[in-house]
């Protein structure tokens, strides 16, 4: 239901950004969104070409990177991967795990851009 | 066409997380405990807190809340009649709150209400979220413990539909149990739900209205000041 005020937000870090790359245009933008992140990739998608209209990133690229849930078994003393999000057991002993290590990142991860248009 | 991958590794919150950071700060500081209460519109988030103000004060417990809605004071209002402070943040339209609207808000409090103390000489400040369980669990207010409410009207696999926000409370209450025989509440099935979601999470099965389970709640409050303050 926030999509629109992250991507928001995500429009205005990427122009912050291209500073030391004057007339420079976005070709795409990769996030990474844990599986936890209670945001939804499609939403993102479509408010992105909503708040990215009249900026540097018009018409750019919105690639989402789903990261799974990852979290730390006690009993098995290792990392471990979650199938889904319906239960935080170990999938391979089937002990509770509540210390989690990767599943509610929201982050811009890079950002793809064409420099050619730079001082021209 | 000259291309360039620029890696930028920004939190996409990183201004609600570093304005809850400057929150966390100062709530520490000011020896309060913060406690964010969220849970779906209806759960009775505020006639719980409303209970826990009053006892609280009974107790000689100095207590604030901060209350946010869409729009309406009637929150505030009701809490007010604990004889606490209370504050309502009308969001218009935003599913959320923020740090930036709980910073602005305490701002201006601490002047005026509070008499010009940082937070007031608070022990306990409850902010009371904004009904809705998916998008408050993305802000960090810089609280200390986060509290998820569900009702017995709701369906016991309220914690499967919404992971996010289960998994990421500190505690949970769960709220009207006076009336779980009428609705077919299936305890056993909810408890195992919370616990399947965020494993070994404290639970308090409470009703505002007959005061039932409040005293394991308050103990609990009691508790983390303990711990808080140590």
């Amino acid at each position: 239901m926030h999509e629109l005020s992250l991507i928001t937000s995500v429009v205005e870090t990427v122009t912050e950004s291209l500073g030391p790359y004057p007339g420079a245009r976005v070709l795409a933008v990769t996030l990474r969104v844990g599986a936890l992140a209670s945001v939804i990739p499609e939403s993102l998608e479509f408010c992105y070409g909503i708040a990215s209209e009249g900026t540097p990133l018009e018409g750019s690229r919105l690639v989402v990177n789903v990261l799974p849930v990852i979290m730390h078994c006690a009993p098995c003393g290792e990392d471990v991967e979650l199938e889904g999000v319906q239960s935080f057991r170990c999938p391979r002993c089937g002990a509770p795990c509540s210390e989690m290590r990767q599943g509610r990142e929201l982050e811009i991860d890079s950002i793809e851009i064409d420099e050619a248009e730079a001082g021209a | 066409m000259t291309t360039r991958i620029v890696e930028l590794r920004r939190g996409i919150l990183k201004k609600n997380d570093e304005l809850a950071a400057g929150l966390r700060t100062s709530y520490a500081a000011a020896g309060v405990l913060v406690l964010n209460l969220v849970s779906s519109p209806g759960t009775g988030k505020t006639a719980f807190l409303e209970r826990t103000l009053r006892e609280l004060r009974a107790r000689g417990a100095r207590v604030a809340a901060l209350v946010g809605d869409l729009e309406t004071d009637n929150d505030a209002r009701r809490l007010a009649a604990s004889g606490a402070p209370v504050r309502q943040i009308n969001t218009h339209g935003i599913c959320h709150l923020d740090a930036e609207m709980i910073g602005k808000h305490l701002e201006d409090w601490d002047r005026v209400a509070l008499g010009g103390v940082p937070l007031g000489g608070l022990d306990y400040l409850f902010i009371e979220n904004v009904g809705n369980l998916v998008c408050p669990s993305s802000y960090d207010l810089g609280e200390k413990i986060r509290i998820v409410l569900l009702s017995v009207t709701e369906g016991e696999d309220k914690p499967l539909k919404y992971p996010t926000m289960f998994n990421s409370a500190d505690a949970a209450v769960i709220t009207k149990i006076d009336i779980a025989e009428p609705c077919g509440f299936d305890r056993d099935e909810a408890l195992k739900n919370i616990n399947e979601i965020r494993p070994g999470i404290r639970i308090f099965e409470t009703s505002a209205k007959t005061g039932a389970g409040m005293e394991n709640w308050l103990e609990y409050l009691a508790e983390l000041r303990g711990n808080h303050g140590a």
